[in-house]
């Protein structure tokens, strides 16, 4: 893994990041709404009043012109302000990414740690009930709308049993002085355990929501890559040396059949970043994806136009990290 | 001959495979004798049924194939009646394997000093029960080992990838890890078919040398009988599943008695025997499915009569000495 490959992604994404910006701005001086009409709403306001608050958030240029200004701004490292916050969208977004990150980390821990043992069982105990369910599982996870799976565990947990609150991220007596902004974290730092508590029964149902289509992906590609590398020489080979099962098993078949896993697993990370939206919508989480829903509807486009393109570095740099995690894995490639 | 001169003794071996066209019979009715110290050849053309013989000795056959009957000694104990933890403690240490190809079958994700190590760490009972001692001393036999079959400084290529050794390496540090707990019984399947000419030689030497340093048996798969003549004391041939004929190398190669070991030795240039792959003989080798009763190499024989479309038994025909064929003037039954 060398500094040249890395300067060679991040040049790629020079190109991805020019065309994202395009097609934002095109969807949203295509979409009906306008930001002002939305922030005035039926408050009264002069022609003229209206005038200056176009004039102010730069919304009176033609759209080409807007772009360019945006791209000349971008380029320094600034993307405006938003219009809703008043404040620099950078502040807006960095403010609201731990709560995402926090939410999306806890997601990818519960795929792995259900999907891989699920998968490699589902491998081993090949066409058993254990196989077909998880079979039947897995379809559902990847076809079910994450909203709607959302919704049902809410109603369940939260409404009926009342076991898990309903939104959120912590509860108001649980509040704590951040210092990392993970509140899992931060909360043990600080030597709470009734927060830390309080704020896992929070993350759960997003989390086993969000993380749900992946636990799906995650399982059937650990399963397929598991019953592949049992039909190699290489575990004949390992039985015939009188290997113990469980180092057949785990130490010879599961190092050869992860390497598939952690890379799907790295680049459908990026695809927990949409989910987010809607999960964060359905649980009150306030993380960037609520926002951005939030910001789609108000027309708050310095924002929207900001995220978007926070997203698409992300993806990258996911794509560029399970790359290298396949290399590591793998003693046969080199990058 | 006295019964524990045998180290391996198979009868009446039937190995089958469920498929969706019918039964495959792919060894059907082997038996098979392995001597203490003693090189066995065995030969036949690809899907005589050699490695899945074999396999079965090992208890390695997978669905969906199955050992339909017969009985394997080793030692006198009868190993189809070994439980799984039992007949894993047998493998490695008792009878060691080596595949076709070492490329696929040295792990790729897992250093060679590992894949080394593991072997000695299952069956070496000399070794310091536990903690540090027992890591160094498995250090030092791995490299031991490694210098045994050839390896060139051996300390430092332990923590390397198969990848990252030449065909002919990677065969030497298979042989090595079958042969790091010192078993009574190497089954070496076709060693040097994957390798080139020059390093085919080198691997049977350092077999051969092995073999006669430690006092082990070989059983050597093969289907170039040059290589059975140089290297082995006696051999089997098999056809569809059965042996046809068996007995020292010197008789079987100098006066064959079945039609199809006279076509093996004929497609082989009578001076140098060593060479390609044989191809021998019009035709192929039968359908395993299904077979009618009759003698298996009845389509291609060109000596066939009406006198064979019965089933042949093996029969004795000399001192030490088989074949399956009806035109043989059966010795004196002792
Ligand atoms: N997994 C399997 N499924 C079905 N048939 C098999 C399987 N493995 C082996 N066979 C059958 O057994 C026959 C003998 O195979 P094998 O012992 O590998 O031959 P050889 O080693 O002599 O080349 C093959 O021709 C094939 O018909
Ligand atoms: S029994 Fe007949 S067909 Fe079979 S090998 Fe002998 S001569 Fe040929
Ligand atoms: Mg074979």
């Amino acid at each position: 893994m060398s500094l040249g490959k890395l300067a060679e992604r991040l040049l790629h994404l020079v190109p991805v990041l020019l065309g994202v910006s395009v097609i934002v701005f095109l969807m949203m001086a295509l979409t009906p709404g306008d930001p002002v009409d939305i922030m005035i709403g039926d408050q009264n306001v002069t022609p003229q009043q209206e005038q200056a608050m176009r004039e102010d958030l730069g919304l009176d240029l033609p759209v080409h012109r807007q772009f360019f200004v945006f791209l000349g701004n971008a380029v320094q490292g600034d993307f405006g302000t938003s219009f809703y916050h008043r404040r620099p969208v950078l502040d807006v977004i960095v403010e609201r990414l731990p709560a995402t990150i926090e939410l999306s980390l806890v997601a990818l821990i519960i795929a792995l740690v259900t999907a891989i043992p699920l998968g490699v069982l589902a491998a081993i105990r090949r066409n058993s009930i254990l196989d077909k369910m998880a079979t039947v599982g897995s379809l559902l996870g990847v076809s079910l709308p994450g909203f709607w799976f959302g919704i049902l565990l809410l109603m369940l947990f939260a409404v009926h049993l009342q076991l898990l609150p309903v939104s959120g991220r912590i509860g108001f007596d649980s509040e704590i002085e951040p210092i990392t902004h993970f509140l899992l974290i931060d909360t043990l730092l600080r030597g709470r355990p009734d927060a830390f508590w309080d704020a896992l029964k929070h993350i759960l149902l997003p989390a086993i929501t969000l993380g749900l289509p992946m636990t799906a992906i995650l399982m059937r590609v650990t399963r397929t890559s598991m019953l592949e590398v049992m039909r190699q020489d290489y575990i004949v080979f390992a039985e015939a040396k009188g290997l113990k099962r469980g180092r057949i098993l785990f130490r010879h078949a599961l190092k050869n059949a992860l390497i598939p896993t952690v890379s799907v697993a790295a680049i459908e990370t990026g695809s927990l970043l949409g989910g987010n939206m809607i999960v964060e919508t359905v649980f009150g989480w306030p993380g960037l994806g609520r926002l951005v829903v939030e910001s789609v509807f108000l027309r708050n486009y310095p924002l929207v136009q900001a995220a978007v393109l926070f997203y698409a570095v992300t993806y990258v740099l996911l794509n560029f990290i399970a790359d290298i995690l396949y290399t590591t894995l793998n003693p046969r490639v080199k990058l | 001959m006295s019964r524990n001169e045998n180290l391996l003794e198979v009868d009446g071996l039937r190995t089958v495979f469920d498929t969706s066209e019918g039964v495959v019979r792919a060894v059907d009715g082997v038996d098979v004798t392995v001597r203490r110290g003693e090189c066995l050849g065995v030969v036949g053309e690809s899907g005589s049924g050699k490695s899945v013989t074999f396999s079965s000795v090992m208890g390695l056959v997978r669905s969906p194939g199955r050992i339909e009957s017969g009985a394997i000694r080793f030692e006198g104990q009868d190993l189809t009646r070994l439980s799984t933890r039992e007949m894993r403690a047998i493998r490695g240490r008792d009878i060691s394997m080596t595949m076709q190809d070492a490329l696929t079958a040295l792990n790729p994700a897992l250093t060679v000093g590992e894949q080394l190590s593991e072997m000695l760490d299952a069956h070496d009972d000399d070794l310091p029960a536990r903690g540090a001692a027992r890591r160094r001393a498995i250090r030092d036999r791995s490299v031991e080992m490694l210098r045994l079959v050839g390896i060139p400084s051996p300390e430092s290529r332990l923590g390397q990838y198969p990848h990252e050794f030449s065909g002919g390496m990677r065969q030497r540090i298979m042989i090595a890890i079958a042969l790091a707990p010192g078993p009574k019984l190497l089954i070496a399947d076709e060693p040097t078919t994957a390798l080139d000419v020059t390093i085919q030689a080198q691997v049977l030497e350092l077999i051969s040398d092995i073999r006669a340093r430690l006092g082990m048996s070989v059983v050597l798969i093969t289907h170039d009988l040059g290589v059975v003549a140089e290297h082995c004391d006696r051999v089997m041939v098999m056809y569809a599943g059965q042996v046809v004929e068996e007995g020292s190398t010197v008789d079987v190669i100098s006066n064959p008695q079945h039609p199809y070991t006279r076509g093996l030795l004929g497609s082989i240039p009578r001076l140098s025997l060593r060479g390609k792959p044989i191809r021998p003989i019009q035709g192929q080798v039968p359908n395993l499915v299904g077979l009618p009763p009759q003698c298996r190499f009845y389509s291609r024989c060109p000596e066939r009569t009406d006198a064979c479309l019965q089933s042949v038994e093996m029969r004795s025909v000399g001192p030490d000495r088989r074949a399956r064929c009806i035109a043989l003037t059966q010795e004196e039954v002792a």
